[in-house]
């Protein structure tokens, strides 16, 4: 008998008990459709964050002060060490053309909480004292009005910057902002723009911030100073000239800042400087990590589902036990008895997978109606996994029930009532 | 005179349940020739099933030898046997052994199925068969939608199908009407005397024994009589006597 009688007799099988097909599939179809969502689900995801962190830019550089308390890898500055800080002293160094070719602009920012107050509503936010260059670096434009400017940077002058969501807090709607005076830390400053809605990033939510010159935060706001009377910074944005030059920026700057602060050959370094590559390749490890795990959820139930399989083809051998004995009594050799049941049982697994990925693609369709930036991808990894495993699942799980009706003799198969 | 088509020479055959051991057959030697019909009789018990499973290469003895058709098939491994069942021996059952939701004609073709060949020759011998038997114009029904006697000459069909050495019968008309019955025992006949065909039937059933040319007797796993019958009966054409007076013919 050959694979297409095999099969042929296997869908003749299934045919003839569409419920108990339906049902014994229902495992596989489950299996199969999580792990094809949970798997596409994970790819768009991690699709959507590299989107987000190319949107920033490759070519950018962050150095922070003090040392990640884990090695390279290891994401946010959550666990940075005390150390001498960043100050402005150190970001000027750095536009040295000389010292550092690479560098292409600098931008340092002092960022801290502090309340907003406008009229009777106030609130707390992220105040950021930042250089006009930010606007570029950062990708960030006001929507109405204008950002910081150099006039304002050298006057330390009093006006800021709001981000969306900050003014759709403090403000009522249709307010137009710009020209209005709020207070920071009972500071009064001049709103003179509001910032376009970015949406929430790699880095948290930037239409929750406020951005006023960093002069006016230092000396009014966050007033800190260093060592040598000179302010803090809280980070320094660094753009190299080009993105395959970002490895020498880096280079430069740990050199530069060394030297500011009389670092000894040998010794760690007192700040750090993560490249946007960095940041990039830890969450695509976290978010690959996470799309194997939701994988492996999937597959236990494909495993359910293949004991499941077994179960069914374990009774359909003993309700087909005197089938069985006449097979083999008009001539079916043992491998004709295997062969028929192992492909009764894959052809099960894979219509079932296949139905499954049906399933799953649907699923992963479904997951744009959480965030509609998201965009759903059918990964074709996911299919491919998905349909082999789903036959060798069929194959595994039925090669018990198979070779037990393949050893049934022919004499007791045949008077079995 | 063409050589047998079955030779037992001294065939036992020794079961072993737990550390007891049974002997359901103890030196059997038999031969048939081709386009003999005969019958073998004997009580529940007395071998005549370890009998017909050997003859049907179902069984292996475990001392003696058996040939079938010239060849030695005792010791064969099973795949060789399935390959023997399925070319020289037709199976037809008390009860009918037909596959349930399968035409007819489906029915008919498995052992051609596993002969490995291809469905137009299937198909085409099947209805051939079919129509041998009278059945030619229900080939496209499912057992169900049969009448007993229907069903056994599917079986028939099925068991003619690819032109076996012997037809080996057990209890055929066991579960038939005596008027069925005897139309299956008509059938077997003309099988035997139309196309030579060498019929065996299992039987407790005197009155079907004397519808064949000869009867062995089986007892106690030995042979215990073996006696030409005298005046075959046409099937169809006796009426079934009462029991005394068969059992003091047979």
């Amino acid at each position: 008998m050959n694979l297409y009688e095999s099969f042929r007799l296997a869908l003749r099988a299934l045919t003839a008990n569409k419920l108990r097909a339906a049902l014994t599939m229902l495992g596989i179809i489950i299996g199969v459709g999580a792990v094809i969502t949970l798997m596409s689900a994970g790819q768009a995801v991690q699709n959507y964050v590299t989107d987000q962190f190319r949107g920033i830019g490759s070519n950018l550089l962050f150095i922070a002060p003090g040392q990640f308390a884990s090695n390279r890898r290891g994401g946010p500055a959550s666990a940075s060490t005390g150390g001498k800080g960043l100050t402005n002293g150190d970001a000027e160094a750095l536009r040295d053309p000389l010292a550092a070719p690479d560098i292409a602009m600098v931008a340092p920012e002092l960022t801290g909480a502090a309340t907003i107050k406008y009229g009777s509503e106030s609130a707390l936010f992220s105040v950021s004292g930042v250089l006009p260059e930010y606007s570029t670096l950062r990708n960030a434009y006001p929507e109405v009005g204008s950002f910081i400017n150099e006039q304002d940077q050298a006057a330390g002058s009093r006006v800021v910057a709001l981000g969306p969501d900050v003014v759709k807090k403090l403000f009522p709607e249709n307010a137009y902002p710009v020209g209005a005076i709020v207070r920071i830390d009972d500071v009064a400053f001049k709103v003179v723009g509001v910032m376009h809605a970015k949406g929430g990033s790699g880095f948290g939510n930037e239409d929750n911030v406020a951005f006023i010159p960093l002069s006016t935060a230092q000396t009014r706001i966050f007033p800190s100073r260093g060592g040598r009377g000179d302010y803090h910074v809280s980070l320094v944005y660094v753009q190299a000239v080009t993105e395959n030059r970002s490895n020498a920026a880096a280079q430069e700057i740990k050199e530069i800042i060394r030297r500011r602060h009389s670092i000894k050959p040998g010794d760690e370094d007192d700040f750090s400087v993560v490249s946007q590559a960095d940041i990039l390749s830890s969450f695509t490890d976290i978010l690959g990590a996470l799309t194997v795990f939701l994988g492996a959820i999937g597959a236990v139930s494909l495993l359910v589902g293949g004991i499941g399989i077994m179960n069914i083809m374990l009774v359909s051998v003993t309700e087909r036990t005197r089938e069985i004995g006449l097979r083999k009594a008009v001539g079916a050799r043992r491998r004709d008895i295997l062969a028929q049941f192992l492909v009764e049982s894959v052809v099960l697994a894979v219509i079932g997978g296949i139905i499954g990925i049906v399933l799953g693609a649907f699923g992963s369709q479904a997951i744009s109606l959480f965030n509609k930036d998201i965009r759903p991808v059918l990964s074709v990894n996911a299919i491919i996994l998905a349909t082999s495993v789903s036959a060798a699942v069929g194959l595994f799980f039925g090669i018990y029930p198979a070779a037990r009706a393949a050893s049934l003799d022919p004499i007791a198969a045949l008077r079995y009532e | 005179m063409a050589g047998p088509v079955i030779r037992l020479e001294n065939v036992a055959r020794l079961y072993r349940l737990g550390d007891e051991e049974v002997q359901a057959l103890r030196g059997v030697s038999l031969s048939f020739y081709p386009g003999d019909m005969l019958s073998v009789m004997g009580p529940s018990g007395s071998g005549k099933s370890t009998l017909m499973n050997i003859l049907g290469c179902l069984d292996r003895p475990t001392s003696g030898s058996y040939w079938l058709d010239g060849e030695e098939v005792g010791q064969l491994k099973d795949s060789r046997l399935a390959a023997i069942r399925n070319r020289k021996i037709g199976f037809v059952f008390q009860t009918f052994n037909l596959l349930a939701r399968t035409t007819a004609l489906a029915n008919c073709e498995l052992p051609l199925i596993y002969s490995g060949m291809g469905q137009r020759e299937r198909r085409e011998r099947a209805t051939a068969a079919l129509a041998q038997v009278g059945l030619g114009e229900r080939m496209h029904h499912r057992p169900n939608e049969l009448s007993g006697g229907q069903q056994q000459r599917v079986a028939i069909a099925r068991a003619l199908i690819n032109r076996p050495a012997i037809i080996l019968a057990d209890e055929p008309t066991g579960n038939l009407d005596s008027k069925s019955g005897v139309e299956i025992l008509r059938l077997l006949q003309q099988l035997n005397q139309q196309q030579g065909i060498t019929v065996l039937i299992v039987t407790h059933d005197p009155f079907v024994a004397r519808h064949t040319q000869r009867i062995v007797r089986v007892h106690d796993g030995q042979v215990v009589g073996d006696d030409a019958v005298a005046q075959p009966l046409v099937a169809g054409e006796a009426v079934r006597p009462s029991d005394a007076a068969l059992a003091a013919t047979v």
